[in-house]
């Protein structure tokens, strides 16, 4: 087994004392970010990556990597504690959770949710150790063709598993590709809808948009539904962490089912969100007990943590291994590889083994120091709730404001963030998705370059991309997608005509 | 409004998406002109720096267009339907204005003191606190801040176009 030597390897990488403790760090750090409402995974490390430039990239993609698997395991305490979900993915968490620690049982339910996180990621680490260099090695083959295919396959799937309108998905995503073209023409070098305004010449940087979206647009929301947080206190207890542990097996094939909805809706980017719910939805419907669910029940909280963890985790896989990160938050680690001078993608496998390796390692001591913290520090972290929303806004605002600055130390940025944040308002309350928007501006780039390198292999002919059964079955399957919801429409028209006659 | 809702609502949803997608149409016509100045089609090396946008620009007023078609006359109950209410929309300028203010106040004369006096203004006029309070968080948020920045991390942050107050206090 070629994999398993080359993961001792990266062991070898990860285990140095420097990068242990800068996973502690980074853990704790994510915990924070998780638990605080405007800063969540994406925007927390978009605003910490100026941090990370001083050090050696495979230390600082651990550290920014384990700063996504806290703000995972943070989203879980405010739902379960305070019925108010810190990420959009903890959101399925709260049905249970919180009527668990109503109980008195906050414990359990906290001990429940952080050991199923922790098998989804597992799950899916194992996932992406042995099937990441196998994509990565297939991609290999992959030209210009096969990869806009790739791109257009991914931004198909975000139409096809919406629920909202599909044109709103394709407008917000259309924004971030026509604001990823302004600045530079990677081709020809030549400016583009700059409008000779000299600030725009730099382009619409992403981590702008995610820093602006997720953050100032959530503190605006946050603000509208006027917080007030009241919560049940809790501290894990050895005993009851072992009374819990004992009771978990027996929900193995919720386990198993949510870790596989999971890795499915990362690798697609469906994301976490949705991973969630449908767990949810599933274990609800398949289990014994479905209709105590959303009274309390440990299946409940079981579900959609460990489906949101799992898709978290594999959002990393088609990142790696070919360029496209499945989630808005991985969009910004690919961001930072870039930002190192890595270009992540099947040669990152042949080139930078050493790097490739040593973040898979640290996924999973990342996740196993992440599970040893929130379970040790739960009441801290829930303490950091109860600091009243007036100090928190304004301190929030002016990290965002520091994060937006230093992309590109340009004042202006900060106030093309204030402007992303009103669009993430307004985007939110519209259900115009954010998540396209943000992976199209990262992307755009490379879509387009992919595209114009096909256009040129075949003069202006869109055969190409049914020119060969690879790419042409990916086209077909992205097209698939696209019409997706046009073929739900039309057969809840006639079931509805079924129904009425 | 025909009907009397519990709060008054500043804008419906229908208004709200209406405006939204009028702005996704003027952005779309926007590119497009855009790139059609480039040159949109094919030049002599290939496709031209405005291909891609063009087509991009092109989705965009399609698809806008079919969400303004569906916000006028397909959803039309969403009249109703209060995209926000009064009170919350108080709120949320309450945080929007100053947080402007202070985004100027970055531009002009830097972020440690801007940040130092919006901490402690939204403090004492929104989450009504004692003075010393406020002004030793917003004091404590600064000097973290340059702390964790400056010296700590060597990443310099904006120093103000206008005036420098850092410069008192004989910092560069």
């Amino acid at each position: 087994m070629e994999e398993i030597n080359l993961l001792f390897q990266g062991f070898a990488v990860a285990m140095s004392p420097f990068n242990l403790m800068l996973m502690l760090v980074g853990v704790t750090l994510g915990v924070i970010i998780g638990v605080l409402p405007g800063l969540g995974g994406a925007n927390g490390i978009a605003i910490l990556l100026p941090l990370t430039f001083t050090m050696p990239p495979t230390s600082a993609i651990i550290m920014l990597s384990c700063i996504y698997w806290g703000a995972l395991f943070g989203g879980a305490i405010t739902s379960i504690l305070f019925n108010i979900p810190g990420e959009p993915w903890s959101v399925a968490t709260t049905f249970d959770g919180y009527p668990m620690a109503r109980n008195g049982k906050a414990g359990a339910a906290l001990t429940t949710a952080f050991t199923s996180s922790f098998v989804g990621a597992f799950f899916a680490i194992v996932m992406i150790t042995f099937l990441a260099p196998l994509v990565a090695k297939f991609a290999l083959q992959f030209g210009p063709p096969e990869f806009f295919a790739v791109y257009f396959l991914t931004f198909c799937s975000f139409v096809g598993m919406n629920k909202g309108s599909p044109f709103k998905v394709i407008s917000a995503m259309m924004l971030g590709f026509a604001l990823a073209t302004v600045g530079m023409d990677t081709v020809t070098g030549q400016l583009r809808l700059t409008f000779g305004n000299h600030e725009l010449m730099r382009g619409f940087d992403f981590l702008i948009a995610v820093i602006g979206l997720f953050g100032i647009g959530e503190i605006l929301l946050s603000m509208e539904e006027g917080l007030s947080f009241s919560g049940a206190t809790a501290k894990i207890r050895s005993q009851i962490v072992w009374e819990t542990w004992k009771q978990l097996p027996k929900y193995w094939a919720t386990s198993l089912r949510s870790c596989l909805i999971g890795c499915w809706m990362g690798i697609t980017p469906g994301g976490a969100t949705p991973a969630s719910f449908m767990s949810y939805g599933v274990a609800k419907r398949v289990s014994k007990r479905g209709e105590n669910f959303g009274k309390g029940e440990m299946e409940g909280i079981i579900a959609p943590e460990t489906a949101a963890h799992a898709a978290g985790t594999a959002a990393l896989l088609p990142m790696l291994s070919l360029g496209i990160p499945g989630s808005p938050t991985a969009a910004v680690l690919l961001g930072g590889l870039l930002i190192w001078g890595l270009q992540p993608g099947p040669l990152l496998f042949v080139e930078k083994p050493d790097f490739v390796w040593g973040l898979i390692a640290s996924m999973y001591l990342g996740n196993l120091a992440g599970l040893f913290v929130v379970l040790t520090c739960v009441p801290l972290f829930a303490s950091i709730l109860r600091i009243p929303f007036s100090i928190i806004a304004p301190i929030i605002i002016v990290i965002c404001a520091v994060g937006a600055y230093t992309v590109h130390n340009a004042t202006f940025d900060v106030w093309l963030m204030m402007g992303f944040g009103v669009l993430g308002y307004i985007f939110k309350k519209l259900d115009y998705p954010m998540a396209p928007m943000v992976l199209a501006l990262v992307l755009g780039d490379r879509a387009e370059d992919s595209f114009r390198q096909s256009m040129l292999m075949s003069q202006g002919s869109l055969e190409i991309f049914f020119s060969n059964y690879l790419v042409g079955s990916i086209t077909a399957l992205a097209l698939g997608l696209l019409l997706w919801p046009l073929v739900g429409k039309l057969t809840k028209k006639k079931a509805v005509q079924a129904g009425n006659s | 409004m025909s009907e009397p809702s519990k709060q008054e609502m500043v804008v419906s949803v229908r208004t709200m998406e209406i405006i939204t997608a009028l702005l996704f149409l003027v952005f779309g016509f926007v590119v497009m002109t855009g790139s059609i100045k480039l040159g949109a089609s094919w030049g002599s090396d290939g496709p031209q720096s405005g291909y891609f946008p063009f087509y991009i620009s092109l989705i965009i007023l399609l698809s806008s267009a079919v969400t303004l078609y569906q916000a006028v006359f397909q959803n039309k109950e969403k009249k109703q339907e209060a995209f926000v209410d009064k009170e919350p929309f108080r709120q949320v300028m309450a945080v929007f204005i100053p947080a402007l203010v202070f985004i100027l106040g970055v531009q002009l004369i830097g972020i440690y003191v801007s940040s130092a006096i919006y901490i402690a203004v939204f403090m004492v006029w929104l989450g009504k606190y004692a003075y010393w309070k406020a002004i030793a968080v917003g004091l404590g948020v600064s000097i973290a801040l340059y702390v964790l920045f400056e010296v700590w991390f060597q990443v310099p942050l904006p120093r103000g176009t206008w005036f420098n107050p850092l410069g008192i206090v004989g910092v560069q």
